[in-house]
């Protein structure tokens, strides 16, 4: 799928969430538990503090000479006997992938999680050129079998989903016949899948971080099916987000600790897998040809940009976690692959203001992201600077801060929430605050202030979305 | 042979654009960092320590741990692969013998070897055993990881297909934690030595919470995992 989800509307996917009990009660106690999970796995280091500004010095040291790094790496992967191509568009990403897989006469796909093939829409690009793609990562592949669904949550894709709807939708399109416990429902993903991963030609994974010194890139998984993607097929594709990459193995293990730490509160994540290479003369696994394609589709033009911290992302989820807009309307109201303050931020800059100007507003400003996030992205302060941005060029904000916060079920007239927002905005806003309101004013408090009426609600379930949508090109 | 690299001078030019400078032509040396947290970790720990907490993070891993010396290795490891059952699977490895593992080689259990010249078969091989056997090169204290290095004699699904998996630890191979490992293999790379196709961090078995965040344990590699620590070793 694109970038892009579920319905055009933003209220619309916000009333959905709200709507849905099952979700919403999901998410909250998913929250809660691996809320709760990192918080521990922080703890016992001590010196967390330390962590996130080793972690936060090493991904801004890499962006500021990003360009050496990729450098390197390419080098040092050719010279490994692996293929580097550098796509700045979706468009030349698919087409050089496709023509790998043409050229090997392919028409089996497997694939491990990969955030950025989801953004550059691979898997249907593939699929039009006849292959068959299969998702491999469990929750990918609950959502692939019921004809699509969107992801909820970039850990956790699943996340929306209980485990009756689970077993009918095994039941329906795979002829699953036990109960709806999860060992059940996992044994016949592995026996499914554990024969596609035998008969597949091509196998294509995302990449967590790339290490330039060696040409090496490092998979990190629990379910351990990124190996089988890696170890079976002959020919094996990695798609990158150009910046997944750190200088040598001393800072891969660092941030690989501070991701599987906040992401799911552990210590290492079950399999951790770094690769180099094609395999090697003589070994009897491994693909006999590796590609690795890194992909900007829009990231280069965050570079030099006020929002360029949004590039140290590893991709963890804790913001996701730790933010209670996302608790209350769920990931699919993001209407993009990235939901949670990630998404709110990242979104944008990604597929433009047009469709995704309400996505800033997404937030109480309270700050729980960026006490969390692992490599210290200030994320509220970058919600707020979209926020800037989007009044100045629309003249006012999409939707109010007040109205917003109705929609997201956390009370318009909540002084608290109000007043963490209100604390939390630039100084320059001072001038205009007087007393306990905030009177008009120019840029940042324009959006603080504005009232706009939602547009009228316009019902199109996701599922009758993705049936309706035409190719949605490249998000 | 070495492979190809397409489109990078325009791909690149647009970054340091972006950046505000020119194109980066000389080296770029790592900078001193200011934070060094990951050396803090366990940093004075004995063996015995490290053993320790190996122990117990083996309960949060679903692994069961046997410590052993050389003379009974070979009977703690012949019970723990009665109790899983099936054949074994395990790569070349002349440690074997020099364990004094003599009923793995002389066939008085259900035991192959992974044989590169065999090519796929040894896949086949692999979805066949019950229990996948390896030797762990480093072992990480801290998150109960052992470390495996693929090559032509180590093939890399020796770890992953069957579904159960034994990893013998010589007692020296213990490490407070990744970074000691990451540093090994940075510091051989510099020395020239290659860096493997493949190397493995592995933490007990596979495990997923992609239902409703409950715990299955046994996805898509080994359902079942246990560690044997070898103390004089
Ligand atoms: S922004 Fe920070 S907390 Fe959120 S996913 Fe990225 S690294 Fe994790």
């Amino acid at each position: 799928m694109p970038m892009k989800i579920g319905s055009n509307d933003f209220k619309d996917r916000v009333e959905e969430g709200i709507n849905d009990s099952f979700m919403r009660k999901a998410v909250a106690g998913a929250q809660e538990r691996m809320g709760s999970r990192r918080q521990d796995a922080a703890d016992q280091l001590g010196n967390w503090e330390d962590w996130r500004s080793h972690g936060e010095e090493i991904r801004q040291h890499v962006l500021e000479h990003l360009d050496y790094y990729l450098k390197e790496l390419s080098d040092n992967i050719a010279s490994r006997g692996g293929h580097v191509f550098f796509a700045q568009t979706p468009a030349e990403a698919n087409e050089y992938i496709k023509n790998v897989v043409e050229s090997k006469g392919a028409k089996k796909v497997v694939k491990s999680k990969s955030m950025v093939t989801e953004e550059i829409n691979l898997n249907s690009y593939l699929e039009e050129a006849g292959c068959e793609v299969t998702e491999t990562d469990l929750g990918e592949y609950i959502l692939q079998v019921d004809d699509h669904d969107p992801p909820s949550h970039i850990v956790v894709p699943a996340l929306h989903k209980n485990k009756e709807q689970i077993r009918d939708v095994f039941t329906e399109k795979l002829g699953y016949q036990k109960t709806e416990k999860p060992e059940e429902l996992a044994a016949h993903a592995r026996a499914v899948l554990r024969q596609k991963f035998l008969e597949a030609d091509i196998g294509i994974t995302g990449c967590n971080f790339a290490v330039a010194e060696t040409g090496s890139f490092c998979l990190v998984t629990n379910e351990g099916n990124a190996d089988l993607v890696t170890a079976l097929p002959k020919t094996q594709i990695t798609v990158m987000g150009m910046e997944r990459i750190v200088p040598t193995f001393v800072e891969l293990e660092v941030l690989v600790s501070l991701l599987t730490r906040s992401a799911v509160g552990q210590k290492l994540t079950s399999y951790i897998t770094v690769l180099t290479g094609p395999r090697e003369q003589n070994e009897a696994d491994g693909p006999e040809e590796f590609h690795l394609v890194i992909v900007d589709n829009g990231r280069s033009n965050i570079l030099g940009s006020e929002f360029q911290s949004i590039l140290q992302c590893i991709r963890c989820g804790a913001c996701i976690n730790a933010c209670p807009v996302y608790r209350h309307i769920g990931g699919h109201s993001y209407g993009s692959i990235y939901s949670g303050p990630i998404g709110a931020v990242l979104t944008p800059l990604l597929g433009g203001y047009e469709e995704n100007k309400e996505l800033p507003y997404a937030s109480t400003l309270c700050g729980a992201c960026t006490e969390v996030c692992p490599v210290k992205i200030p994320l509220h302060g970058l919600l707020l600077k979209h926020r800037e941005q989007i009044v100045e060029k629309e003249g006012k904000a999409p939707i109010s801060e007040k109205l917003a916060m109705k929609a997201f079920g956390l009370g318009a007239a909540s002084p608290f929430l109000y007043k963490l927002g209100t604390k939390m905005a630039p100084t320059a806003m001072n001038p205009f605050v007087s007393g306990n309101t905030i009177s008009k004013g120019p840029g940042p408090l324009k959006a603080w202030t504005e009232i706009r009426e939602f547009p009228a609600p316009h019902k199109e379930r996701f599922r009758d979305w993705f049936k309706n949508r035409e190719k949605d090109g490249d998000a | 042979m070495t492979g190809s690299i397409t489109n990078r001078e325009k791909f690149l030019n647009q970054i340091s654009s972006q950046l505000g400078r020119q194109p980066i032509t000389g080296k770029v040396e790592r900078p001193v960092w200011r934070f060094q947290p990951q050396k803090e970790v366990l940093k004075n720990a004995s063996q015995d320590e490290l053993l320790t907490i190996l122990k117990d993070q083996c309960l949060n891993i679903h692994t069961s741990l046997y410590i052993t010396d050389k003379n009974n290795l070979s009977a703690v490891l012949k019970n723990e692969i009665e109790a899983y059952g099936g054949s074994v699977l395990a790569g070349k490895d002349n440690r074997f013998k020099e364990w004094g593992l003599d009923f793995l080689l002389n066939s008085e259990i259900e035991f192959e070897e992974w044989d590169y010249t065999q090519g796929r078969e040894n896949i086949l091989r692999a979805e066949r055993a019950g229990i996948g056997l390896v030797v762990s090169e480093l072992t990480l204290a801290e998150s109960g990881t052992i470390v495996l290095y693929a090559d032509k004699d180590k093939g890399r699904m020796v770890s992953f297909l069957p579904e159960n998996l034994i990893a013998l630890i010589p007692k020296s191979s213990l490490v407070p934690r990744m970074t000691q490992a990451a540093e090994q293999m940075r510091s051989e790379h510099l020395k020239g030595n290659q860096v493997s196709s493949c190397v493995q961090f592995i933490t007990g078995p596979s495990n997923s919470a992609d239902i409703e965040l409950n715990l299955v344990v046994g996805v898509h590699g080994p359902v079942r995992a246990t560690y044997i620590v070898i103390n004089d070793l």
